[in-house]
């Protein structure tokens, strides 16, 4: 059972005149999957920006496990556990599958500041790498450049990647972006197994995956959250329905 | 092996090593002995572009000033000659020592930068270094300083010298072969999968959980220290130091040199100085206005001519056609 707990108060981004995180406070309950859903432009990537130390916040803070990291550099927080995937896949194109993972390993096994020994053929890179293709179903791609992978493969090589550091907290963006029903289906399906091994927050446009797989959700508007809850109270929150629900179901009456 | 066999790339290059190795045997025999130094030069460049290649061709950071670490290696030699400190025992870990110091401070500061700013920032601490040279009056400033001893390993007073014309040679093979080979291991490393990593995608490296940065400079300074070995040699071959080896035109040819023979590749660089080298020796026997054609041809090869030497040589393979 996962013990990683993160806590954010008051966290404030903007963008020039923009604000994209307004003063944003929740926590991430040991072990929970806490979905974070909203609008586009609503400023979730942002949310994760800051979480995981792409972007600095303006104001609040960040404590990770009771730790303040709000002043810690993106490396030293994925160090620590605290660990990302991107809406917009980020993978090392020019790599193989194989070594894109492995080398997400190599950082959770200390400093890389080995000159000599060949990274490819090492066991302890491998094996565990292998493993966590194996989880993701890209076992039998291990070799291929990870650049010509399918669209639906490059974002479980996403989700993969992260893993492969030994995660202890998952800040998922959009993991089944532009995906098709079929991908989101088996993603869903993957995110439900992830449940429970890590404390994860989720952000998610699928409204299906947030209420399927979600123990509790906020909702964000104009970088704010207006609701948390569990699914059930999300659903039948009037506000939500106003600011966000409401608008889908219009949209696709 | 068999792959070894049928890849042309492959083939090419041991073919040219082969020659480089022939070089000084056949060379005079048939009346061609002053391409004996035309292939030192070509080793010494290949040096210093395997050198940049390693944080360019791996590490995707584009130096505009590797010509500093030329000029450190050979005015740290050539100023200790002149006092008369001939035993390289003493000159070389100095020398190397000293391009490590600095490239470890101009790559401390210059890293902080991206694209064309790490560019410009590169080339101007060159530029520094390169007024510094033209500054020492005692060593000739503009001029430069002639030197009249090449560095001496004696021990006891036998052992070799770099004034013995075919020891020197083979000695520039044996130290650019054990550069490559040291690269080879380097980039196949962690160390090597993290600095590759880093020309891919830096975002990605940091949100893993690795501090790009330092071993960003790490490659740097093994870089700036390969470009000093360098420096030594060139100044032990030509007998001279002068500011012009570490001005900004010696860095430009240097990156032409590894794009060339084609980045990202172990001997690309090789091929790259080779064929810069022969070119101009070539084009400038026919006319004095060599430039103007040696220029854009070498704009039309980085333009048209992906992966550079070796890249074409790799597409006559059948296989990759
Ligand atoms: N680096 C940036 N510079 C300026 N504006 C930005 C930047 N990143 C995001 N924004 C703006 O912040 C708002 C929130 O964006 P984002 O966090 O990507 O929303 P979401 O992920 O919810 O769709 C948007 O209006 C977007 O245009
Ligand atoms: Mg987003």
């Amino acid at each position: 059972m996962p013990e990683s707990r993160l806590e954010v108060e008051a966290l404030t981004k903007a963008f020039g005149g923009l604000v994209a995180a307004d003063a944003v406070s929740f926590e991430l309950e040991p072990g929970e999957l806490h979905a974070f859903i909203g609008p586009n432009g609503a400023g979730k990537t942002t949310l994760v920006n800051l979480l995981a130390g792409q972007l600095k916040a303006d104001t609040g803070s960040i404590k990770f496990d009771g730790v303040p990291i709000t002043n810690w550099s993106a490396a030293a927080r994925a160090r620590h556990g605290l660990v990302r995937s991107f809406q917009i896949t980020s993978i090392f194109r020019d790599f193989t599958v194989l070594d894109n993972v492995a080398l997400a390993g190599q950082s959770r096994q200390g400093h890389s500041f080995g000159f000599w020994r060949a990274a490819r053929n090492d066991p302890a890179l491998r094996d565990p790498a292998l493993r966590v293709l194996d989880q993701v179903g890209l076992a039998s791609r291990a070799d291929v450049p990870a650049g010509a992978l399918s669209h639906g493969e490059q974002r479980a090589l996403e989700i993969a990647i992260a893993l492969a550091t030994e995660p202890k907290i998952l800040l998922l963006d959009e993991p089944m972006a532009g995906m098709g029903p079929d991908d989101s289906e088996r993603m869903i399906a993957f995110l439900g197994r992830l449940k429970r091994r890590y404390t994860i927050m989720l952000v998610e446009h699928d409204m299906d995956a947030v209420f399927a797989l979600a123990d509790r959700i906020t909702v964000l508007v104009y970088g704010r959250p207006i609701a948390t809850g569990a699914p059930a109270e999300i659903r039948a929150n009037a506000k939500v329905r106003q600011a966000y629900l409401g608008d889908e179901e219009t949209a696709a009456a | 092996m068999k792959d070894i066999a049928r890849n042309p790339a492959a083939i090419a290059t041991f073919v040219l090593f082969v020659v480089i190795a022939l070089v000084p045997i056949v060379a005079p025999l048939i009346g061609y002995g002053f391409y004996v130094n035309v292939f030192a030069r070509i080793m010494i460049w290949s040096i210093a572009a395997v050198g940049l290649n390693l944080i360019m061709g791996y590490g995707g950071m584009v130096s505009f000033g590797h010509a500093a670490y030329l000029g450190i290696g050979g005015y740290t030699f050539g100023i200790l000659s002149y006092h008369g400190i001939d035993n390289g025992f003493i000159q070389w870990p100095l020398a190397l020592a000293i391009s490590a110091v600095v490239a470890f401070v101009f790559g401390a500061v210059s890293l902080r930068t991206r694209g064309v700013y790490f560019i410009m920032i590169t080339l101007a601490f060159a530029q520094m270094v390169f007024f510094l040279g033209a500054s020492l009056d005692q060593y000739g400033s503009n001029d430069g300083l002639i030197i009249y001893n090449r560095s001496t390993f004696d021990v006891g007073g036998v052992g070799p010298n770099l004034g013995d014309r075919v020891f020197f040679y083979y000695l520039l093979l044996a130290l650019l072969l054990l550069v490559i080979f040291i690269c080879w291991r380097i980039v196949n490393s962690r160390f090597g999968m993290v600095l590759r990593g880093t020309k891919s995608n830096e975002t990605r490296v940091h949100a893993i959980g690795i501090p790009a940065y330092r071993y960003r400079l790490v490659a740097f300074v093994i870089s700036g220290v390969i470009v000093g070995l360098a420096g030594i040699l060139m100044a032990n071959l030509e007998k001279f130091i002068s500011p012009d080896m570490m001005n900004w035109p010696r860095s430009g040819e240097l990156i032409f040199m590894v794009v060339l023979g084609g980045m990202g590749t172990l001997f690309g660089p090789v091929w790259g100085a080779l064929a810069f080298l022969l070119l101009a020796e070539i084009l400038s026997s026919f006319t004095e206005h060599w430039h103007l054609i040696f220029g854009p041809l070498l704009i039309l090869v980085v333009l048209f001519g992906r992966g550079g030497v070796l890249g074409f040589v790799e597409r006559l393979n059948p296989r990759h056609a």
